[in-house]
């Protein structure tokens, strides 16, 4: 290739990109990136690595609050930073596309997907209706979504999330971009709707041609479909390369514990239980209705002591609704909740303290589970003194304890919980949980809202305190890595319904069910060729004896 | 200079530097005001002059000296019907969600007839039954705010009882009393306060509608919706006696609508959210 031609293949070229946020917080700085025609980076990093600041940025725009403020942002050779909001309004969508992350936010809900898609190349002048619409519809067909001549006429809350997704990648797609930037277009996704939204994504991008900034913290993901990594943190570049480089030889310490963390989730096989001992609490044909929709289908299984249960399904599966049953914030419709003999009521109103004691709950969000106005001390000493009912210099001693526990320093007592970053809050959460010396932990996805790594020490400091404290824990997660490291046993769950029980070697290695083997099979693997196996062997299982599911 | 983490606009000094004169002038009415508020020092309806820097009112009192004084009632009873507003309103409001569905369904239908009538024709027909008081009209006022105090403190505590941190507390066996106070109210304080100010602004507006109609303070007594009244035929001869008082209505109202919109700021903007906010 000559080097003329090889500036006719620079699509987006990026130097010493610097974006600020207010006065003193920088977002992005240093950076420097070059996207050929055609080809797919992969951004990656965690949350406030500035992986997103820089996908808008190409797209010459900041979030409110930022501001650009110094480097070069190219396009096609051209500097695109000095265009005025005109100049920019004839970019944007036309030669540079965005995807968003929750597509159920991002539509208008009351225009159909029709007028959505095409209003782009209406407004811009580039189509007339009749052939947006035909544009639209190709476009439709190939994301392979359902009757794409009348798809279009859907109304959004008419369509699922996964086909939402698609509906919005035909939206970006729809004035035949040069660049597409993907913000995390399949982290709201099921595993089991991500595998699609990723493969036709994939089959897009190369049949058009389309250049992509794809952004996302799972490496996983990113290996289907990114031809070089960029890897972001703390808003500096910290390694680029081909993804097959950053996957298997990666340089930088942070990479290397990234892809690490990773490769542990995806090989674990569950934790070998020991034989099992007296039950802590028992699920018995727990029925959960609201209203008319029947939310959990008489479920019942077994927690044993010092027992890690993970109930695994998909959103609306019903998993979290249970958890909150077992302590009483839902009343069941029918069956109940035994704890070890004792059968508990089903409200926590009627609970006794003792009972409520028992049993705790962590939740998903630290930062809405903390009270914000009370500091670490108080929310920590609360629960002591409530249950316990001991002297103050006891609580304090005890609160220190339960600090040392989970590993945080003891002058945290003083602190809110503002001043702490997203995996010391998870931490003082597991706190005041083991503040009340519970029997039974229950975990309502305490991992998914952490970065991998973060969320990889919370799952160590669980484990850890199960073999000194001999809790269980039941485990409500959508995530099987987290699964594979920590859980004795499995439940699986479909639509209220569970569809599998057991150790979880033994639901791992041997499926019971169709549906548990399309989850595992749907888990993205760390290795470039994962996505192309997973299709064939899913082609393969659909060519198979029919299925009942749906 | 900056308060919580956000640079103080020019109309917040401004609010504050009004409300802050105000105040000083009312605390010290008697050493501040040139004459005491009943004497009579001049004319009828005097323009002002170097012995009467406001000129004087319909029967010769000094217009300065009575401004001051009036101030005092006017935002004395303003503050503590406000205040007894907040009371009322915040409670009530607070104890339909930390309670139970039937207790916030019997409040809040009572409450929504309430608002379903206009405050001030209310607040006319209890005076015509009971008589003009100053208890009584404070207990009339505040009772009728609250119900409006009610909805914005029922709506932001609703906000903040879903959130787990208050199922953590209920779950543990928590009282009504320790969910309001200590985990709710600490929370909830951002809008309440900045309703506060607003709520001043209606409640100082209203006693000085009351007054203009003759139903509020009773003379001899001074205060700035009587004057209004008292001074009113003034304009009819060209004076302008009672653009005092209404002005001084006026800027006290400003004032601290200025310092409100201020607070209310603040908290619209979450301060310290993380960078992919």
């Amino acid at each position: 290739m000559t080097s003329t031609e090889a500036k006719m293949d620079l699509l987006l070229d990026i130097k010493g990109l610097r974006i600020e946020a207010g006065a003193s917080a920088v977002l992005a700085d240093g950076i420097d990136l070059v996207l050929r025609r055609g080809e797919v980076l992969g951004l990656i990093g965690e949350s406030g690595a500035g992986k997103s600041t820089l996908g808008l940025a190409a797209l010459v725009y900041a979030r409110p609050g930022c501001r650009i403020t110094a480097g070069q942002i190219l396009l096609s050779g051209k500097d695109i930073r000095g265009l005025n909001a005109k100049g920019r309004r004839a970019l944007r969508g036309v030669r540079v596309a965005y995807v968003a992350q929750s597509a159920a936010s991002a539509f208008n809900p009351a225009m159909t997907l029709m007028q959505q898609v095409c209003e782009g190349p209406l407004r811009h002048g580039i189509m007339n209706r009749k052939d947006a619409e035909a544009n639209a519809v190709a476009l439709f067909k190939a994301l392979d979504l359902p009757d794409p001549a009348n798809f279009g006429s859907r109304y959004p809350h008419e369509a699922s999330g996964g086909q939402l997704q698609r509906a919005m990648v035909a939206m970006a797609m729809s004035c035949r971009p040069d660049l597409l930037v993907l913000d995390e277009p399949t982290t709201a996704l099921d595993v089991t709707t991500q595998i699609e939204v990723l493969a036709k994504l994939r089959e897009l991008i190369r049949d058009y041609g389309t250049a992509a900034l794809y952004v996302t913290h799972d490496l996983s993901v990113v290996a289907q479909i990114a031809d070089r990594i960029l890897v972001l943190r703390y808003g500096k570049m910290v390694e680029t390369g081909t993804t097959t480089e950053i996957l298997t030889t990666p340089t930088s310490s942070y990479t290397r514990a990234l892809v690490a963390e990773r490769q542990a989730a995806m090989s674990g096989q569950g934790v070998a239980g020991a034989p099992r001992a007296a039950t802590v609490l028992a699920v018995e044909d727990v029925t959960i209705k609201y209203g008319t929709l029947t939310a959990v289908d008489r479920v019942g299984f077994k927690v044993g002591r010092a027992e890690t249960v993970a109930v695994v399904g998909e959103s609306g599966s019903g998993k979290s609704t249970l958890a909150y049953a077992a302590v009483g914030q839902i009343v069941p419709a029918g069956g109940g909740f035994l704890f070890g003999e004792t059968p508990l009521p089903p409200s926590y109103k009627a609970r006794t303290a003792d009972q409520r004691r028992r049993i705790q709950l962590i939740y998903q969000l630290p930062d809405i589970a903390l009270n914000p106005r009370q500091t670490i001390g108080d929310i920590l000493g609360r629960p002591v003194a409530f249950f316990e009912k001991l002297p103050r210099a006891a609580v304090r001693a005890r609160v220190a304890e339960l600090l040392r526990l989970v590993g945080l320093p003891e002058d945290f007592v003083t602190r809110l919980p503002g001043q702490l970053s997203g995996g010391q809050k998870q931490r003082v959460c597991i706190a005041r949980a083991l503040a009340a010396r519970p029997d039974l932990v229950i975990c309502d996805e305490v991992t998914s809202a952490l970065d991998p790594l973060v969320a990889e020490d919370i799952l160590k400091l669980l484990k850890q305190l199960q073999d000194e404290l001999g809790v269980s824990y039941l485990f409500i997660t959508h995530d099987l890595g987290t699964v594979k490291r920590i859980a004795h046993r499995v439940v699986v769950m479909l639509k209220g319904r569970m569809v599998a029980e057991g150790a979880t070697a033994a639901i791992f290695d041997t499926p019971p069910d169709d549906y548990t083997r399309r989850l595992l099979l749907s888990v993205p693997e760390m290795r470039t060729d994962w996505l192309d196996e997973a299709l064939k062997r899913r082609d393969i299982w659909r060519a198979g004896p029919a299925t009942a599911l749906a | 200079m900056k308060i919580g983490g956000h640079k103080v606009p020019v109309t917040a000094y401004i609010g504050a530097l009004i409300v802050l004169l105000a105040l000083i002038a009312i605390l010290f009415a008697p050493w501040v005001a040139p004459y005491p508020q009943t004497k009579i020092v001049g004319g009828v309806w005097d323009p002002p002059n170097a012995h009467d820097l406001l000129g004087t009112d319909s029967i010769g009192r000094d217009m300065l000296s009575r401004l001051i004084f009036g101030g005092r009632t006017s935002v004395t009873i303003a503050l503590v019907a406000t205040t007894l507003t907040m009371i009322i309103g915040i409670g009530l409001g607070f104890l339909a969600v930390a309670t139970n569905k039937i207790v916030d369904n019997i409040l809040s239908r009572i409450i929504d007839v309430m608002l379903a009538m206009p405050i001030l024709i209310f607040a006319l027909m209890v005076f015509a039954v009971l008589g003009t008081s100053i208890p009584i009209m404070i207990i009339t006022i505040s009772t009728l705010e609250s119900t409006r105090v009610f909805r914005l403190a029922r709506a932001v505590a609703m906000n903040i009882t879903v959130l787990d941190y208050v199922q953590v507390a209920r779950l543990r066996g928590e009282g009504v009393g320790w969910v309001i106070f200590r985990e709710i109210l600490p929370n909830a304080l951002p809008p309440l306060i900045a309703e506060f100010g607003l709520r001043f602004c209606f409640t100082f507006l209203f006693i000085a509608s009351l007054s203009f109609l003759g139903l509020g303070i009773q003379p001899p007594a001074a205060d700035w919706g009587s004057m209004v009244h008292d001074n009113a035929q003034a304009i009819s001869f060209g004076g302008y006696a009672p653009l005092f008082p209404a002005g001084a209505i006026a800027l006290v109202t400003i004032g601290v609508n200025l310092i409100v919109d201020w607070l209310l700021s603040i908290h619209a903007l979450p301060s310290g959210t993380g960078a992919e906010v």
